[in-house]
């Protein structure tokens, strides 16, 4: 099945001051697929996630993003950061997380509209009925789904999320990955992780990012390969051969 | 009350309605952000301006909006462009702005007047033109408030995601800084500078502990911080004691007992 590339990554290479981050990236983004991309902390992961949404400018390479440039892009890409710094104090409600995201501008007040946007990202991750609560009162995994909505709800064709089951145990994974599944069908995803655990059955692709990039697409690794994934200690996947079971690389 | 009769007694009580606005306001971003110690370093920076207006002979109030402005664009730039961490610019600012004012007050030929009032504050020395100014300072920080709503929230909630969404997150930080300095010479003549940071902390750390959002913070930190002002102000006054230690010593104990509320 050959589905649209919307994201397209040609031998990027990226230095973070001074130090080469990504070197030689080929990636291609598909529509309505959900990527994994798996590597070690330092890996790049999170510099992959800054080049796409422009943040970061690769030094050489091509990078095309749903056909235009990638900091005009961005009104298409929502974005869960890795968060770990959020202040759980900090004075917001639930809704008024999310409304953030609908921002448009200078002086563009929040339209009924953008109210009906926010509402329906609630829905969307089941926080609905604590629209109005403090946001530091969520759980964890509440927590998790509330930044999902703030990416959703500026309904984007592509969602980035960075180490996004790090605080989630394996039961809120679990409906974490029945989310993403139920939202791949209006977006492609892409999820960057170290955890190798967090690659489950629902993902439909795999790369390996440590500095370089193995992308092993969708033929190559079936739901098979990644049950014998799983018969691996997770360590030893991690750290030693962490890319063997999958294929041997050059 | 007698004491509503003198005609210091009610500059002083417009001060603290004046102060409570500028103080409520960006106290909450202040406090939401966690830029307390930023603040500190803008405040004590801001003594540069008082040694200078004191050498040039005009009101060291006057002179320390620019240079309070100067060290808070000075430290936001420097902990955004370079490699030098805030804490250090903090530190670094702090001292040479103070540096910088001893020199100038040094360097003014006879005794320098009300200095210690600028240090310590001392509200029964309140001018009208300090009200004046200060009501200036006060439209131009709710103005700026009222237009940058949003992005302000943006950034003091998550700057990486405010980045994301296209705002201009350096320019608009140092803006929220530059509101900062100018609170802070709002504050001057209430508390002084090395108390000033008091004012910017206490009364909406006290309210944060119940607040829903960045709009009911800033309503009820105005609100406690002038009720708080006031009451410093009367005991003050009472008991002979000076204003600006008496009005953060009254904060003080507000805030040990919403602690000590919240804890149960």
């Amino acid at each position: 099945m050959n589905k649209k590339e919307i994201v397209t990554l040609k031998h990027i290479w990226v230095w973070r001051d001074g130090v080469l981050a990504l070197e030689d990236i080929t990636l291609p983004i598909k529509e309505n697929v959900l990527l994994g991309v798996i590597g070690p902390n330092g890996g790049g992961k999170t510099t992959l996630l800054y080049t796409i949404l422009g943040l970061l400018k690769p030094q050489r390479g091509k990078l095309s993003v749903f056909g235009i440039s990638p900091k005009e892009a961005r009104k298409f890409i929502g974005y869960v950061p890795q968060h770990q710094f959020f202040d759980l104090d900090f004075p917001i409600t639930v809704f008024g997380v999310v409304s953030m995201s609908r921002y448009k501008g200078f002086m563009k007040a929040y339209s009924k509209k953008d109210r009906e946007a926010v509402d329906a990202a609630l829905k969307a991750v089941d926080l609905f009925n604590l629209k109005n609560v403090q946001a530091g009162k969520l759980s964890g995994g509440q927590l998790q789904r509330l930044f999902i909505a703030r990416a959703l709800v500026r309904e984007p064709r592509l969602l980035l999320l960075d180490e996004p089951t790090a605080n989630l145990d394996s039961q809120m994974q679990k409906s974490f990955y029945e989310l993403l599944s139920r939202l791949k069908k209006k977006m492609s995803i892409v999820l960057v992780t170290h955890d190798i655990s967090a690659i489950s059955v629902y993902v439909d692709e795999i790369a390996c990012l440590n500095r370089k990039l193995c992308y092993h697409g969708d033929k190559k690794i079936g739901i098979k390969k990644l049950a014998e994934i799983y018969q691996f200690p997770v360590d030893l996947i991690l750290h030693e051969t962490p890319y063997r079971v999958l294929e041997e690389h050059e | 009350m007698s004491i509503l009769q003198y005609s210091f007694m009610q500059y002083a009580l417009l001060a603290a309605l004046l102060a409570g606005i500028a103080c409520g306001i960006v106290g909450s971003f202040v406090v939401a952000k966690r830029i307390v110690f930023i603040s500190g370093g803008i405040s004590h920076a801001a003594f540069g301006g008082i040694g200078i207006g004191y050498f040039i002979g005009l009101n060291p109030i006057l002179t320390a909006i620019p240079f309070s402005l100067l060290s808070a664009i000075g430290i936001g730039l420097i902990s955004k462009r370079t490699k030098v961490h805030v804490d250090t610019a903090i530190g670094a600012f702090w001292a040479i702005g103070m540096a910088i004012g001893i020199l100038f007050v040094t360097l003014t030929p006879g005794y320098a007047p009300d200095l210690f009032s600028y240090l310590f504050g001392n509200i029964l020395t309140v001018s009208p033109l300090d009200l004046k100014l200060m009501l200036i300072l006060d439209i131009v920080i709710v103005l700026t408030t009222f237009l940058f709503y949003k992005e302000f929230l943006a950034i003091c909630f998550d700057e990486e995601f405010a980045e994301v969404m296209g705002m201009p997150v350096e320019g608009l930080y140092l803006l929220l800084l530059c509101l900062v300095a100018l609170s802070v010479v709002v504050l001057i003549r209430i508390v002084g500078i090395i108390l000033v940071i008091a004012l910017l902390t206490i009364p909406s750390a006290v309210v944060k502990r119940f607040a829903h959002s960045l709009k009911q913070l800033m309503f009820f930190s105005i609100i406690s911080a002038t009720i708080l002002t006031i009451i410093g102000i009367w005991l003050s006054y009472l008991l002979n004691l000076p204003s600006g230690a008496t009005i953060v010593l009254t904060m003080g104990v507000v805030f040990a007992i919403s602690i000590f509320l919240k804890r149960f």
